[in-house]
């Protein structure tokens, strides 16, 4: 049985853990070498660690934050946030992680992804895209509505609808035609638009020779109010290499629906793990009760 | 002494830190007079078959690592370490394997994504060696396009699928398809029982 991966992740300024509210405000969750042990043993599946604020500020990511996270680490790490060159991704890779994510870099100068993955292989090659909505209402999930590029938790209908309910359309058809929604890549931390269809980027960065894509939804992201189911499954069906769902987990429903309802491969959530408001393992045996294969040690 | 084989491309750092941390010291071996005197040999291969072929046969490594499993030093292959006990491999037409094996690896051709990245299970087929005190169905991380065909070597299979070989012995020498050293406790188990091996 091929499990569904549940990824947390790091965010990482100056050494610390923090994780924003759409980006801006930012708390202090903790230690990255505690949380990545916490996590370890808690069976998470893979580690993500991004160095946030690098791409903005052009600092280099932290090297002894990757190694101490790494030298006791068992399970595949993921390191991103400002690799622009060959060598920051070979630095990383030195330091102990195992694969590499590329955002802004990859937009701007895409054949560092072939170079990456003639180097160091495709597996150690995860392209990160921040995807906003530019045209269509429906995330997938009710509980959104876009305002002005701004999100707002209308009401909640958490329990209303249970999610045994979601379980059939495990491959629901992506949607097609003029009235299809669209998403624009965003880079530099989703400050910045970019112009390119986010689901014609994902399938260049496979042929590029990228191994997996982390699919950030910007509209979601912060608001604990589900994954983009929609913006999942499109970009999942679009290409043949592993998408990482990001941004908007809130509970354990919210994962269920994003590997029943988005064809997520894995699902990767920072804050709802941090503040120990769920546990992995609650989370996956929850998912397991659901019909989600999952790896419960 | 425990050598990992270092052709230039595997992971030898993310194997070492593992083999370090069970407690065994071990030594990145580049050339062939160092790996003659190997008590252990571990193959962490990665990346293309016909490149680690052709790596291995530059650094001289290929006859010696061949003649050293013939006379019996226990060898762990990973990843590509298991394809090249094989014959072939469809990724690299004409490039020879060891053929310890018989037959010919081969692409996944089922599911929709390729590579597998990700937990699978095994299903082991025989206890002890790699397998002592781990229990059937366990999860364990692969990350692979290729895989070989389940033969009578096969020690564990699992299923992505269509079902292939995850662990294989013949007689000295162990291959596993999955990175022991990123599955967790169980990973770092069959590395311990590996080590453990007289």
């Amino acid at each position: 049985m091929f499990a569904k991966r549940i990824i947390p992740c790091l965010d990482c300024k100056d050494g610390r853990v923090v994780k924003g509210i759409q980006f801006v405000n930012l708390r202090d969750a903790g230690d990255p070498g505690e949380l990545a042990a916490v996590y370890n043993r808690e069976g998470a599946d893979e580690l993500v660690m991004l160095d946030i604020s690098a791409s903005r500020e052009g600092r280099a990511t932290l090297m002894d934050t990757v190694n101490r996270v790494a030298r006791k680490l068992f399970i595949p790490l993921t390191v991103g946030g400002g690799v622009r060159t060959l060598e920051d991704g070979r630095r990383l890779l030195g330091a102990g992680s195992d694969k590499v994510a590329i955002n802004t870099a990859a937009v701007e100068t895409p054949e560092l992804i072939t170079e990456l993955a003639e180097r160091f292989g495709s597996q150690a090659v995860v392209v990160a895209i921040d995807a906003r909505r530019t045209r269509g209402q429906e995330t997938g999930n009710s509980k959104l509505e876009i305002r002005n590029s701004k999100i707002e938790v209308l009401h909640t209908i958490r329990d209303v609808v249970p999610v045994s309910n979601f379980r059939v359309p495990v491959s629901a058809p992506p949607p097609e035609g003029p009235a299809a929604t669209n998403w624009t890549v965003v880079t530099y931390g989703g400050t910045r638009p970019t112009g390119l269809d986010a689901v014609e980027w994902a399938r260049r960065v496979e042929k590029l020779g990228c191994g997996e894509i982390l699919l950030t939804s910007m509209d979601a992201d912060g608001t604990q109010a589900g994954f983009d189911c929609v913006l999942t499954a499109t970009i999942s069906h679009a290409v043949h290499i592993p998408v990482i769902a990001s941004g908007g987990a809130g509970g354990p429903e919210h994962f269920a629906e994003v590997f029943l309802r988005g064809a997520a491969d894995a699902a990767l959530a920072a804050s709802i793990f941090h503040y120990e408001t769920h546990t992995i393992r609650s989370l996956k045996e929850y998912l397991r009760a659901r019909g989600v294969p999952v790896r419960l040690g | 002494m425990i050598a990992l084989v270092d052709y230039g491309a595997g992971n030898v750092g993310s194997v070492l830190k593992a083999v370090q941390y069970l407690g065994y010291p071990a030594t990145p071996v580049s050339s062939p007079e160092l790996l003659a005197e190997a008590e252990k040999i571990i193959l962490p291969g990665q990346g293309h078959f016909g490149a680690m072929m052709k790596a291995l046969a530059e650094r001289r490594l290929l006859a010696e690592l061949r003649k050293r499993i013939g006379v019996g030093t226990p060898y762990l292959g990973i990843c590509l370490g298991l394809q090249a006990l094989y014959e072939s491999s469809e990724e690299a037409p004409g490039v020879a394997g060891l053929g310890l094996l018989c037959g010919t690896v081969i692409r996944f051709r089922v599911l929709p994504k390729v590579p597998q990245v990700g937990w699978n299970q095994l299903r082991i087929r025989a206890d002890g060696g790699l397998f002592k005190d781990i229990a059937d169905g366990s999860f364990v991380y692969f990350c692979h396009s290729f895989f070989g065909p389940v033969t009578p070597e096969s020690v564990a299979v699992t299923e992505y699928g269509e079902t292939y070989a995850a662990a294989v012995q013949k007689e000295n020498a162990w291959a596993v398809q999955f990175h022991p050293e990123k599955s967790g406790d169980v990973g770092l188990r069959v590395l311990g029982n590996f080590l453990e091996l007289p």
